[in-house]
């Protein structure tokens, strides 16, 4: 197929219409809304499936909960504030080993915060989210193509671990526009996952739910979760790494802001400094085995955000120690520039000695 | 070659079409292309620009810190931008709108009236496209035919429409 000029929202669902989803349900929330008139358009009219615009987000979640009972691809998107209200429903979809894909077009926060793009949401999306011992798989793409690419991959990780997937984006992801090719053609039929419920006519009961007076079994059930996320943590991990072979510096970067780092470096390089760039893709399971193998050859880290700093945790407990991290974001929505993130990469290189 | 430009204005003015137009013409050449938008609540009467980039290499980042083009629609945005573009950049001003000097001596500057021309032409509303036209015959980075080829695409086959704009677009390329 040739390739389209796109915003990252029609691209999302547009892979996700190719992905086989049978079920979105949305209220609309800047910067994402886009997705969710997309699904009105276009899923809508595609034979079996159903597009409902729910009367707020929480509804919108339940739905997705109940369409995956059934064993349908199910999915919902929002931004930041319309996140906060999912929780409770991801947190019961994970208790009930359900899978779904959620989209987060995350913007300017806390509160209501502001339209713009931010990234201060890889707490929420990384720890679970809602309440209890839970976790989401995490997908942070970063080009139009890759948010189409990694829908796919999100339907099929949701259902291979039975599990909720988060596709973090931002709201300058979804609202550029970049020329995208899709892969994949939509299925004449949307796949239906065995095991969900629509009816018992020949077969006993089943149950699907998230509640249980024996704590016995509930601590089972915490334990069979414990064991599918150390598989996918063994299995899944997915990163970019951009000119460390060499690199004295490395920056830590996802999503949208990895490529203004990408822009920084490239002209950090022309400038004789060796510096390098390692992108987590799924930000959990966070690729921290491949980043400690970095320290390996770099000593210092620059992780760069557009919050106060949260994913540094994670870069910090993968290198166990073993590298001097320093951090530089701007939070609130504020979109910073390559040239800022080069004056940052180029005071460090020079305070740190790496000039040689 | 990246080459950067941020085509800004008030919201109603096609300031975001301008934009689409040209990054859907990029692609049709085959050319790297990013375009983003950035604009307020508001549906009309608010500020609104995009960045459009263009490269015969993979683009990093889609925001502009210096752009090699600007284009102002109306004098908040000249004010607005004027600092931005890189020393030696062009800068193009709707005249119809923009009274004001610019302050900066480094720059080159393209006068366009665009509004004046869309109001002779019929439809004030096509003075994007006028503006269009014109930087697109300046700046020299794409062809005027896959713009024309580009706003088929956007405008979904409308045969009016088309007409309409691409008889701006050729207004504004034969003027410079």
């Amino acid at each position: 197929m040739a390739k389209v000029l796109m915003t990252g929202n029609a691209a999302i669902a547009e892979a996700a219409i190719r992905a086989g989803c049978q079920c979105y349900f949305g209220y609309p929330i800047t910067p994402q809304t886009e997705l969710t008139e997309y699904m009105a358009a276009n899923l809508s009219r595609r034979p079996g499936c159903t597009f409902i615009q729910a009367e707020s987000e929480i509804a919108a979640i339940n739905m997705v909960l109940g369409a995956s009972v059934t064993g349908a691809r199910a999915m919902t998107s929002s931004s930041s504030p319309g996140m906060s209200l999912k929780q409770e429903a991801i947190s019961y979809m994970a208790a009930s080993q359900l899978p779904a894909v959620i989209v987060n077009m995350s913007r300017g926060g806390p509160g209501l915060g502001s339209i713009a793009a931010a990234q201060s949401d890889y707490f929420q999306s990384t720890r679970g989210g809602g309440h209890g011992d839970y976790r989401t798989i995490v997908l942070a793409p970063s080009s139009v193509q890759e948010l189409a690419d990694e829908t796919h991959t999100a339907f099929d990780l949701a259902d291979k671990y039975s599990i909720p997937v988060i596709l973090l984006g931002d709201g300058m992801l979804g609202q550029m526009m970049e020329p995208v090719e899709f892969k994949h053609e939509a299925p004449a039929v949307p796949p239906v996952r065995p095991g969900g419920l629509r009816g018992a006519t020949g077969r006993p009961s089943r149950f699907i739910r998230s509640f249980t007076s024996n704590p016995a079994e509930l601590e089972e059930l915490n334990w069979s979760l414990y064991r599918r996320y150390q598989q996918i943590q063994e299995k899944e991990t997915s990163c970019e790494k951009f000119m460390t072979d060499d690199a004295q510096l490395i920056v830590t970067a996802f999503g949208i802001a990895a490529r203004i780092a990408r822009g920084a470096i490239t002209n950090a390089r022309a400038l004789g400094m060796k510096v390098g760039m390692f992108r987590p893709v799924t930000l959990w399971p966070f690729p921290k085995d491949q980043l400690k193998e970095l320290s390996k050859t770099a000593k210092y880290f620059l992780d760069f955000e557009m919050n106060m700093g949260q994913m540094i945790d994670d870069v910090k407990l993968s290198l166990e120690g073993s590298g001097d991290v320093t951090f530089y974001g701007r939070p609130g929505g504020v979109i910073p520039t390559s040239s800022e993130v080069l004056r940052v990469i180029t005071r460090l290189y020079y305070q740190k000695g790496l000039n040689g | 070659m990246l080459i950067k430009t941020i085509f800004a204005g008030f919201g109603g003015q096609g300031v975001l079409s301008m934009g689409l137009n040209l990054a859907q013409a990029a692609m049709i050449e085959n050319r790297h292309v990013t375009y983003l938008p950035a604009y307020g609540a508001e549906v009309r009467g608010g500020t609104a620009n995009c960045t459009v980039s263009i490269s015969d290499e993979e683009i990093a980042s889609p925001v502009a810190s210096s752009p090699t083009f600007v284009v102002a629609m109306n004098q908040p945005s000249m004010i607005r931008f004027q600092n931005r573009l890189q020393s030696g950049g062009i800068f193009f001003l709707n005249s119809s709108l923009i009274t004001e000097q610019v302050s900066r001596g480094d720059l080159e500057i393209v006068n366009v009236a665009a509004n004046t021309l869309a109001e002779e032409m019929g439809n004030v509303k096509s003075a994007n496209m006028i503006m269009l036209g014109a930087f697109i015959k300046k700046s020299n980075i794409l062809h005027i035919d896959s713009v024309i080829e580009g706003l088929n695409v956007a405008l979904k086959g409308n045969k009016k429409l088309i007409t309409i704009n691409t008889d701006a677009l050729k207004k504004g390329y034969d003027l410079l």
